[in-house]
């Protein structure tokens, strides 16, 4: 039964190194193992999105992978996101200025699924938006507050883009 | 919804790959992407007992010219295929299709060789290969290749000739000239889902808007992506009047013989595969005219 | 004063749940807790013959297996909910009702009656053991004839559900008055049809879970559950098992979600807490989403047959109902769905002649429960419908056969002349219909739709504009209560007995305090969910919390204020008239320069012997109240849907949907307008996508996301929203429920947008979802029609 395998992962930046069960999935390894519950199960079949991570800067559903799946990757979670108890970042923010939250069960998913997108696509269209996020199950919010938050939240980091740049061309 | 107990093997070669299958066989699964596998492992659908994770093997990620085709790697991963300027330019007719690949995040996931393996008869990938008449290349367990057309690869539902002992290692879709027009359409109830009826179609045409070849496949309306014969050979020098459309949607719809399931009727998805043929046609016939089979 | 309620006051929870440190019960994690997995039958209908459990129990890692037998004579079953079922006498004798008792077995004795029942429970060291162990239980089956279809059910000499419910009809009433049958025969007009809702499932995205945790010491139970109810929980759990209600503390943490069924107190809220006793160890189950889909209490699901007698300028004389609600295998709830449907059918219409039938049928499906609208989407659906069809018939706008119809503003409050479910008189409080509609319609230019309709039909492109209005009862009593007390820091906490699932209680109870004590928000610590503060507490449901909890929050701190201002009076030498609090400083309106913090009053106010208090005022800076609301008041709403149809395939284009909404005062904009976006977008799931299915033997065809379609964010447009603002007159807010109103209407309008998008082809559209195939069916029908008619 306990042909348990070695997994070694960065998570947030910092080395955990546990023996599994190869069935372990990702999100039970990060929930259990590693205490960030903050990554969510929705639905275990790879459609609601709510246990998106990041894998290797990837947008991924951690139900539809196993732990020993990611021995070696780099895995971000919406732990990540700030530092304990510091301010929100931009997108946290938004997610708060906005009203793209209800009970908040989702909000881990769409956030990891969004912090990727945002990277790529510093001034989304509406469209883009929804496409970005139909991988992604809502059941509260209807998803027009989300929409709103990721434009506040696109708007923001161009400017603080532009800024920085500004300062690093003086 | 956890899956049963399995042993996990992970080759760092193709022949590491193909000697696990040899001597677990019946009892392995590969696992690539895992984006169809892990969910019935979930369920409890699938209990196998060894898992073969594939997704190391790093000589099978590629995507290249390779003389009138272009070859793609079995563990190439959707994504890729998504964001390859040379996909765009050789094969555009998959850069549309693949965006139909369920969601972002199962196409960083999900592999090219997986998708052709699982044999889901409404996949986009498999209705790509069909309608270009492309090859799959499995890879035997003795270090010999075989070269299969879908036709021969793909034989009901959920179901191809690979035996436990292979691999499909490589697939190649033809090259797609810049003259020709191409255009993929699916519909499904919402954004993401299997498709209800989809429809891959590429079209040379003559000045006069004949045409002089026509390469179409539907997926998800038989027990396999079909290539519609019938329909390509009917249209051969003719031009897209709305009889020949209305004679082009009758071919189509006696070429398929859908099921009813919970989303549609096998009448609706049978009507559904003809009207998708002649609006895939229009929009093939208009790209080309224009000159530029451009997908945006 | 009115200074916080009314703004848009960012949510004092959304922080945690944006950085991941939510608490839901799956996030609990208690030392040498155990998990827990159900097994669940396959069939729907089907004896009992044998379990063999030898095999898990061997599995090492497995603590326990149980199945009925040992739960026999020992766990008391599930029975209708009173608080929720009663009748009151009034309305008793109005409605003559027929109630035969049905309960369901926390774990299935002798026989199983729906698909995903509960036989056997398991508990392992983890889920996966617990799984595999399940998997290692053998039960045999001997099939009984299963009852998919209510109207088979009910026949005489079917099979039974239960065996003590005859004919299956677990309660029937009949609601009447006028005349109907005798102005129909009267009437040149006279319309017949058979409308349909379908079976829905509500799925939050976090499904429900039970953590229980016995304390031997104490005989104290700790049970945590994502439920709505945490009161009824726990009243189910002492029911059930005979144990004292005070030793059972229920604790609703963060809930992702309810929408109704996580309201329906489930067998597995008893068993777990059963078993973390008899294992003296926690215990934990979280709820699969399989599990979600199967087992989790469902909703909707009625058929109604209409007969409406009307004039040919569109008024209508008298509607007659008999409805049939398939409420599965259990009808916990009583008459709450049904009579709300009954109650609420006829909506901003004047109809004298009112008739209305009820059965509730007990079949072979997983039970039912109110859910999100409770009874009203399925009369709205029926009665706009209705209003449609008149239009059509006549060949009027269905907004002329609306207005016709609709009561008019000074008709208010206006007395509908039948009962509330809760005994009171239906009378519709405030609100102004007609001027809703005109909002609305001028929203959408709705002049303007037709000229494009026109111009685009030549262009052979179909759209189509539908319009739905509701009229509902919100804040449904008995009581909700707050206790507020200061503590050494001078921070108010308030215990309130309504629990949230993303209503943002933490924040609009908080902004009601402020108001009435001259705080901020950020001075008050609002605490929900939480069976071991509060004597009593319902919970949120029914769209109540803001009427209930908010003006027992509201009543709460202006007692709280009026000791804080009697101490502060001693304090300062000053009348408590006398004395402002004003963003927590406390003075004398003569020298506000002079001021006391509320935490200089809780020292003063605690028992002490120099200085005392007066006698008249006791010691401690605590207050209590329970608000009880008179009876509901009502929220009003019109809907407008645009849509595309490509008749070709059957494929919907909903391109836009406006709004215009009354829920009274407002207290926080932004979370009003986040229900009314929610409460939509889960509207046009049921009207476009969602359903449960079953099939002729009972078995469930949707039980994985790729077949039960929950809408994303590529099928829900942002939705244009407009207010009106007709305060209650039932509460000292002036507030009308929100949460449920979204999704009420939008089957309606979108039908009757689809419906009007095809109008040359005279399609009727009364079942939903409208899926593509079932359209495109409706649409080959028509042009069939069309051609024969044609060639003729």
């Amino acid at each position: 039964m306990s042909n348990k395998v070695q997994v070694a992962v960065f998570v947030n930046g910092k080395k955990v190194q546990k023996k599994v069960e190869p069935r372990l999935l990702l999100t039970d390894f990060i929930r259990e193992e590693c205490n960030l519950t903050g990554t969510h199960l929705g639905c275990e079949h790879g459609v609601c999105g709510a246990c998106t991570i990041l894998v290797d800067n990837e947008p991924v559903r951690s139900c539809l992978m196993f732990a020993v799946q990611a021995d070696g990757c780099d895995i971000q979670t919406v732990e990540s996101l700030n530092s304990v108890d510091g301010p929100l970042n931009v997108l946290q923010q938004s997610f708060s200025d906005n009203h793209a939250l209800q009970c908040g069960f989702c909000t881990p998913g769409f956030l990891m699924t969004l912090t990727h997108f945002l990277i790529d696509n510093e001034n989304p269209t509406e469209n883009e938006i929804r496409e970005a996020i139909s991988g992604n199950l809502c059941r509260c919010t209807g998803y027009a507050n989300i929409i709103k938050a990721v434009q506040q939240a696109a708007q923001i980091l161009q400017k603080e883009k532009s800024n920085s740049s500004v300062v690093s061309a003086q | 919804m956890k899956p049963a107990v399995f042993s996990y093997l992970r080759p760092t070669n193709l022949q590491e790959a193909l000697m696990f299958l040899e001597e677990y066989g019946e009892d392995a699964k590969i696992l690539s992407g895992g984006q169809s596998l892990i969910p019935t492992m979930n369920m409890r659908l699938s209990a196998p007992a060894y898992l073969i994770d594939i997704s190391r093997i790093s000589d099978l990620n590629y995507i290249k010219l390779d003389g009138d085709f272009l070859a793609v790697g079995a563990l190439t991963k959707h994504k890729d295929i998504e964001n390859s300027d040379l996909v765009k330019e050789a094969c555009p007719l998959l850069s549309e299709a693949i965006r139909w690949v369920g969601h972002a995040q199962i196409r960083n996931r999900g592999t090219v060789g997986g998708s052709i393996a699982h044999g889901d008869p409404s996949a986009e990938l498999p209705c790509v290969l069909t309608a270009l008449r492309g090859e799959i290349v499995i890879a035997n367990v003795d270090g010999s290749e075989e070269v299969l057309v879908p036709e021969e690869f793909f034989l009901t539902y959920m179901l191809t000739s690979l035996q436990p002992d292979q691999m499909v290692k490589e697939v190649r879709f033809p090259i797609i000239p810049k003259e020709s027009g191409s255009a993929f359409l699916e519909l499904a109830r919402r954004h993401g889902d299997f498709g209800l009826a989809e429809v891959a179609a590429v079209v040379d045409i003559d000045d006069e808007g004949h045409l002089l070849n026509v390469k179409i496949a539907v997926g998800g309306v038989n027990p396999t992506p079909t290539a519609l014969e019938q329909v390509e050979e009917y249209l051969i020098g003719k031009k897209l009047t709305d009889e020949v459309l209305r004679q082009v949607s009758d071919l189509t719809q006696e070429s398929v013989d859908p099921e009813s399931d919970l989303h549609g009727t096998a009448e609706y998805r049978r009507e559904l595969a003809g009207t998708l043929t002649v609006r895939a046609l229009k929009i093939a016939v208009e790209r080309a005219r224009g000159g530029n089979n451009n997908v945006q | 004063m009115k200074k916080y309620v009314g703004q848009s006051v960012k949510r004092k929870e959304d922080y945690r749940l944006v950085t991941g440190t939510g608490q839901f019960v799956a996030d609990i994690k208690l030392a040498g807790m155990l998990e827990a997995v159900f097994v669940r039958s396959p069939q729907a209908h089907a004896i009992i013959r044998h379990i063999d459990t030898s095999k898990a129990k061997e599995l090492p890692g497995v603590h326990a297996v149980l199945i009925g037998d040992d739960i026999k004579g020992i766990i008391n079953p599930i029975t209708q909910f009173e608080s929720h079922s009663a009748v009151p006498p009034n309305v008793a004798k109005e409605i003559n009702p027929k109630i035969q008792y049905n309960d369901e077995s926390v774990l299935a004795i002798d026989k199983v009656v729906y698909v995903g029942q509960p036989v056997a429970v398991v508990v392992a060291d983890n889920r996966y053991i617990a799984e595999d162990a399940a998997d290692l239980i053998k039960v045999e089956y001997e099939q009984l004839k299963p009852m998919v279809d209510p109207y088979e059910a009910m026949k005489e000499g079917s099979p039974l559900v239960q065996n003590q419910v005859e004919q299956n009809i677990q309660m029937e009433f009949h609601l009447s008055i006028g005349d109907a049958k005798r102005v129909e025969q009267q009437s040149n007009h006279v319309l017949k049809a058979r409308v349909k809702t379908p079976r829905l499932s509500s799925n939050p995205i976090e499904t429900r879970g039970v953590i229980a945790d016995y304390d031997n010491r104490t005989d104290q139970i700790h049970v945590w559950s994502a439920t709505q109810l945490p009161f009824e929980v726990r009243a189910t759990i002492a029911h059930c098992l005979g144990w004292t209600e005070q030793n059972i503390r229920v604790t609703a943490p963060d809930v992702g979600g309810g929408f109704g069924p996580k309201g329906g107190v489930h067998p597995e809220e008893i068993l777990i807490p059963y078993i973390s006793k008899r294992l003296n160890r926690p215990v934990k189950w979280v709820e699969d989403r399989l599990e979600h889909l199967t087992s989790a209490r469902q909703s909707r699901d009625q058929v109604h047959d209409v007969i409406v007698a009307y004039n040919s300028d569109g008024t209508i004389l008298s509607l007659r109902d008999e409805f049939v609600v398939d409420s599965g295998a259990v009808n916990f709830f009583g008459f709450t769905c049904a009579y709300n449907t009954a109650y609420h059918l006829r909506g901003a219409y004047k109809i004298p002649n009112y008739d209305i039938k009820s059965r509730i049928v007990l079949t072979n499906k997983t039970p039912n429960v109110p859910f999100r609208g409770a009874g009203r989407p399925e009369a709205v659906f029926t009665m706009d419908r209705v209003i449609d069809m008149i239009a059509r018939k006549l060949k009027l706008d269905p907004v002329e056969v609306m207005k016709r119809n609709m009561i008019q503003a000074h008709e208010m409050p206006y007395d509908q002349g039948i009962l509330v479910k809760d005994g009171a008189r239906l009378i519709y409080d405030s609100g102004d219909y007609p001027a809703a509609l005109n909002q609305a319609l001028a929203m959408v230019d709705y002049e303007g739709f037709r000229e494009r309709q026109k111009e685009l039909k030549k262009a052979g492109k179909n759209i189509g504009i539908g319009i739905s209005s509701y009229v509902e009862g919100t804040g449904a009593g008995p009581f909700e209560g707050a206790l507020l007390s200061v503590d050494s820091t001078g921070k108010v906490i308030a215990h309130l007995g309504a629990s949230p699932q993303g209503q943002g209680h933490e924040t609009v109870f908080a902004q009601i305090g402020a108001d009435a004590l001259g705080l901020t928000p950020d001075d008050i610590v609002i605490k929900v969910g939480d069976t071991a503060v509060l004597p009593f507490g319902a919970g949120t449901y029914a769209s109540r919390s803001a009427v209930n909890a908010g003006s027992a929050m509201h009543e709460a701190s202006l007692k709280l204020r009026n000791k804080v201002v009697a101490i502060a009076g001693i304090i300062l030498g000053t009348l408590p008239d006398e004395i402002v609090i004003e963003e927590g400083k406390i003075f004398s309106k003569e020298n506000p320069s002079h001021f006391l913090t509320l935490q200089d009053i809780y020292k003063r106010s605690r028992p002490a012997a120099r200085p005392p208090l007066p006698s008249e005022i006791e010691p401690g800076l605590q207050v209590t109240h329970y608000f009880v609301p008179p009876t509901v008041t009502f929220a009003s709403s019109v809907h407008i849907a645009e849509v595309e149809v490509d008749k070709e395939t059957g494929f919907v284009d909903l391109q836009n949907y406006s709004v215009v909404h009354d829920c009274g005062t407002v207290i926080n904009p932004m979370i009003v307008d986040g229900q009314v976006q929610g409460g939509i977008a889960q509207g046009i799931g049921s009207a476009l996508y969602e359903e449960v299915v079953y099939n002729e033997s009972g078995q469930l065809l949707t039980g994985t996301y790729m077949d039960y379609l929950l809408p994303t964010s590529m099928e829900i447009p942002t939705v244009k929203k407009g207010h009106q603002q007709h305060l209650s007159t039932r509460n000292p807010l002036g507030v009308k429920g929100v949460g449920e109103g979204g999704a009420i209407s939008p089957p309606a309008a979108i039908a009757n947008a689809i419906v009007d998008a095809l109008s040359d082809l005279e399609i009727v559209i009364n079942q939903l979802p409208v899926s593509p195939s079932r359209l495109r069916g409706l649409i080959k029908e028509a042009e069939k029609k069309q051609s024969t008619i044609l060639s003729k």
